[in-house]
């Protein structure tokens, strides 16, 4: 195999990085391997689990089947650059607060195709945000922690300070009988 | 010095008068790292100089390795090292009665995968490029597919050890008069029924990083479950003394079960590293994931139960015939596992469990979630579904009639403490309507109900000891900052949150001054690993030990500054003061400096050591816990009459958690595990095939790829109705059970009594396919029994049974017809055990 090499500018969460890479390298290798990047992870490298989405020009993106040499000249975003400042950007900070990371591995991709959702559409419906993901597996939560987590995100991006997650979502379901205030 | 004290020497200060972080749902403690992209899973290392390594893998099932050339490989670009089988002569594996890996395969391969030669470059293109150089020639042997196969096919042998033939394992036990059980019944019922094997799938392929320091001192970062155990593998093959190797593992990308196991990628990048004095990484591909597998054995069950006419269970009899794949792994455990568990839910007066393991030439099955109890689970709850509807009795009645009393011994000599299962079933039967629904929706739509136990850590550990199976240390000084070592391994269910909120309730501080080191052989106390449900409990309990003896020498400090009796201060909200006078206190902070003062350095140990269990026979070992949790599921399905296409509308569970730690965690772990057991139910399957006999005939995964192999998506996932009860156990730290494994058991059954209700069909295997659906719709039209499933269960030979009289009979949990039988389980020698008990009274 051909370990040609070539040198690109990529600009990457506002940043422009001068890189060399092997020319057949995938935007995941070379965000990980030679820009330190490891915030992407990689499921399966074919581009069947998500795990490795990226965000170009606003779009989410498979980075295992992206060529970095095409990236030249587009806006990439990685979870690395969603915080802003030292905080915690919404989504962040909910994924965190509802456990909507457990194991965490399939949490940036999954985190960046909600940022790029978000930025279309501030108000999805639980069909929107369901179909928008169905392209990110996640083993350990379920889903449903991270439903609720986009949803209370989305709430306070627009600036909706009364929204609260269902109480239901952290503790449980109120036994039958028994009234939320009760558990 | 005179002042010195010991922790213990004195009545310990009361605790806060109310728990002030447990239960309530606290941001767990890796949260923001997760979120951030910072946590450093393995393949996220890097090192200077570090090459990367490739495993050339068997392309054949089963064959001698008539050689091995390397010449071309090594004379790649950029390649460094190689290896082979030979400079690794020491077998390994997880139990200690299943030696029966090698790093690399020596004189033969038994499955496609096996790996064979370890190849390291400058780059990892490099090295796919030399392993895919290298030559390896076979001389193929027969190969087994099933455990049909392997009882027909006593030679050639897969492993040159093992019960009898390719059977690696055999078991027969009875706890009772069975034939008297049975006679006592009114009717037996009798079914055979299949679970397929499935794979844990976590999203993290894995990882191993390897690095020397000396020519004999070697760390090993890894995505592993069980560093422990790894380090006992590593020590072995690579002979070096345990103190010179050290383990961290990772935290891992999901585990699941599949990274339980000691595995050849781990073992040939340390082996690697030593020989080239430089890191070596490995990360696997997905397709090799499936090869490593340990996943969900394939079983096939034959349950018969006698039962009187009122539904009462009088005797059960079990066989389970598991395919476990190439090597032992887990396996002789998951073989016990198949029966041990089927006790703790209803009352089973006499129970007999047989059991074999059959060696085939696939990829290893080992623990996936549940180990070895959610297939007997399927087949006991669908079985039961079948009693209550023949007997005319409501599913749910019948199993809350005959529920396992609270602190009682069960039939096979298990322990059972607290009993949460009838709130669970009171709960999800009210939640979903089920009196007023079940066997009365529209034809196409129906409820089902299934039940589950699961241990909240295995008694015993996985070689026979008696030292502690959970070690937390405790570092405090003047900064007010405690420091918490534990050998525990985070793999996404949250033991880090679980450790760090149990020392920082007892100490009455913040999460955020507590700074963890886990999972690392060097500097943390031994914990066995993330398995079998058992950090909650074992590491929680082993905090609480040193938190409770560090806030005593922290209290003694306190109460010469104050005045005020040790015993009567309180430790909360980072302050420590006088239960009585709240305001009379000083902070957490100045309280540590005049123990520090008074003490000098400060530190606290704690263990954890699981109560002995009372069964005394030969394979009593596997089954025992200190605490069982208990679930209960109702599931709402909608089938399709004319595809068998089915969907799952909602699901209501329940689970038994003891108490919440963290409840915003538990319903991630229970959410988590209904979503996995949904996989189950519906489409996940680990399953092979042969090729061609012109293009081999060798066996083959139909489908290692992520896209083939299905799993629930976003789109799949219902609506999910989740009832926390909360029944305290006495052995938990704070009375909390086990949630990571329990709530996956009920699924699988509920979905197929689900199904049953909707359409009258009964699929007795699962996964359920539409075309399995439909075919049993097509035969009950055709006025044949309505029904798609395992047609028979083959005659079997399970040798003579132990006989175990119960706790009713008046036993005293020995067997009574084998001779020094002893305490021996199936994951201990018999040796190992005489070793380890000498000197025990």
């Amino acid at each position: 195999m051909s370990q040609q090499s070539t040198t690109r500018t990529l600009r990457v969460n506002g940043e422009p990085q001068q890189v060399a890479f092997a020319v057949h390298h995938s935007l995941l290798e070379v965000l990980r391997e030679e820009l330190g990047l490891t915030g992407t992870k990689h499921g399966c490298e074919l581009g069947e689990c998500g795990t490795c989405t990226v965000l170009i020009d606003g779009k989410p993106v498979l980075s295992c089947l992206e060529l970095a040499a095409e990236c030249e000249g587009r806006s990439i975003e990685t979870v690395e650059g969603m915080m802003q400042g030292n905080e915690l950007h919404p989504l962040q900070s909910c994924f965190a607060d509802l456990g909507a990371a457990q194991c965490g591995y399939c949490t940036p991709g999954i985190l960046l195709a909600a940022q790029a959702l978000l930025a279309e559409n501030d108000s999805p419906t639980r069909d929107q945000i369901v179909e928008a993901l169905s392209g990110n597996l996640c083993r350990c939560t379920g889903y449903h922690k991270i439903l609720e987590a986009i949803e209370w995100a989305a709430a306070q991006l627009r600036g909706d300070d009364q929204y609260q997650p269902p109480d239901s979502a952290i503790y449980g379901d109120p036994l039958p009988g028994k009234q939320a205030a009760d558990v | 010095m005179s002042d010195t004290v010991h922790a213990d020497d004195e009545e310990g200060p009361v605790t806060s008068d109310q728990l002030r972080l447990i239960g309530t749902p606290f941001r767990r403690v890796d949260g923001r790292a997760k979120v951030t992209g910072q946590t450093r899973f393995a393949d996220d290392l890097s090192f200077p100089r570090m090459v990367h390594m490739k495993l050339v893998r068997s392309t054949v099932p089963h064959a001698k390795i008539v050689s091995i050339d390397t010449s071309k490989a090594s004379a790649m670009p950029g390649v460094v090292g190689l290896l082979t089988g030979d400079s690794m002569p020491d077998p390994f594996g997880i139990l200690p009665v299943s030696q029966d890996e090698h790093a690399l395969c020596i004189d033969k391969v038994r499955f496609v995968g096996d790996p064979v030669v370890a190849v390291a470059a400058l780059t990892e293109d490099q090295a796919h490029e030399a392993a895919l150089a290298v030559e390896v020639e076979y001389q193929s042997l027969e190969t087994i597919a099933t455990v049909e196969e392997a009882i027909a096919t006593p030679e050639p042998r897969i492993h040159e050890y093992g019960d009898e033939g390719n059977l690696h394992k055999k078991l027969s036990m009875e706890f009772g008069d069975v034939d008297a059980g049975f006679e006592e019944a009114d009717q037996i019922f009798e079914d055979v029924m299949y679970f397929e094997g499935n794979t844990h799938l976590p999203m993290e392929q894995h990882a191993t990083v390897a690095l020397t320091e000396e020519t004999d001192r070697i760390t090993v970062y890894s995505s592993t479950q069980t560093p422990h155990y790894l380090h006992r593998s590593l020590a072995k093959v690579l002979g070096l003394p345990a103190a010179r190797i050290r383990v961290i593992a990772c935290p891992n990308g999901g585990g699941f079960g599949g990274k339980s196991d000691p595995f050849n990628h781990e073992i040939c990048a340390a082996k690697m590293a030593l020989a080239l004095g430089r890191p070596v990484k490995i990360c696997l591909t997905r397709e090799e994931v499936f090869y490593c597998h340990r996943g969900r054995h394939p079983v096939l069950m034959k349950i018969r139960t006698g039962v009187k006419k009122d539904g009462t269970l009088t005797a059960q009899h079990l066989q389970t015939a598991l395919d476990g794949g190439a090597y032992g792994s887990y396996g002789v455990a998951s073989t016990y596992y198949t029966g041990a568990l089927q006790t703790v839910t209803y009352d089973l007066p006499k129970y007999r469990f047989e059991s074999i393991r059959a060696f085939t030439n696939k990829a290893p099955c080992g623990p996936k979630r549940g180990h070895g109890t959610p297939q007997p689970r399927f087949a006991f709850e669908v079985h039961l579904d079948k009693i209550a509807h023949q007997l005319g009795i409501d599913p749910a009645a019948l199993r809350m009639q005959q529920l396992v009393k609270p602190d009682s011994i069960t039939s096979n000599w298990l322990k059972v403490g607290s009993m949460g299962l009838g709130k669970c079933i009171e709960a999800v039967v009210e939640g979903s309507g089920w009196h007023q629904r079940h066997g009365k929706m529209p034809e196409g739509r129906g409820l089902g109900l299934a039940c589950g136990s699961y241990l909240s850590g295995a008694g015993l550990p996985i070689y026979w000891n008696h030292m502690p199976q959970s070690g937390v240390q405790l570092k405090l000084d003047r900064s007010g900052g405690v420091a918490l070592f534990c050998g525990e391994t985070e793999i996404g269910q949250g033991s880090d949150s679980v450790i760090a909120a149990i020392t920082a309730e007892i100490l009455g501080i913040d999460l955020k001054d507590i700074r963890l080191c886990v999972a690392d052989t060097d500097l943390t106390p031994v914990d066995l690993g993330s398995y079998s449900s058992r950090v909650t409990l074992m590491a929680g309990n082993a905090a609480i030990e040193a938190a409770e003896r560090a806030r005593t020498l922290v209290a003694r400090g306190a109460a010469r500054k104050l005045d005020v009796p040790a015993r009567e201060l309180v430790f909360a909200d980072g302050r420590v003061f006088h239960g009585e006078n709240p305001d009379h206190g000083i902070s957490f902070q100045e309280a540590v400096v005049e123990a520090e003062s008074r003490f000098g350095t400060l530190g606290t140990t704690g263990s954890y050591t699981p109560p002995r269990s009372p069964g005394r026979y030969r394979g009593a070992g596997v089954g025992p816990s200190p605490a069982y949790s208990y679930s209960a599921a109702v599931v709402e399905a909608e089938v399709d009459r004319e595809t068998g296409i089915y969907r799952i509308e909602h699901v209501w569970m329940a689970h038994d958690v003891g108490k919440c730690i963290n409840p915003a965690m538990v319903m991630g772990q229970i959410e988590g595990s209904v979503y996995m057991g949904l996989g189950e139910a519906m489409m996940e399957e680990q399953v092979y095939r042969r090729l061609p006999k012109k293009r081999s005939d060798a066996l083959v995964h139909k489908h290692p790829s992520m896209l083939e192999y299905k799993s629930l998506t976003f789109a799949e996932m219902p609506p999910v109705t989740s009832y926390i009860i909360e029944d305290p156990d006495p052995n938990g730290p704070f009375g909390a059970k086990e949630v990571g494994q329990g709530p996956l058991l009920p699924m699988m059954p509920a979905v197929a009594n689900a199904i049953f209700d909707a359409v009258g069909v009964r699929i007795d295997q699962v996964p359920i396919a539409p075309h399995m659906v439909k075919q049993a719709i097509e035969a009950k039209e055709k006025g044949k029994p309505g029904r798609f499933g395992p047609k028979s269960f083959p005659e079997i030979d399970f040798g003579v049974p132990l006989l175990v009289p119960t706790p009713a009979e008046g036993g005293d949990g020995k067997a009574i017809n084998i001779e020094d039988a002893g305490v021996r389980d199936g994951t201990g020698t018999m040796t190992e055990r005489k070793d380890a008990v000498k000197g025990d009274n």
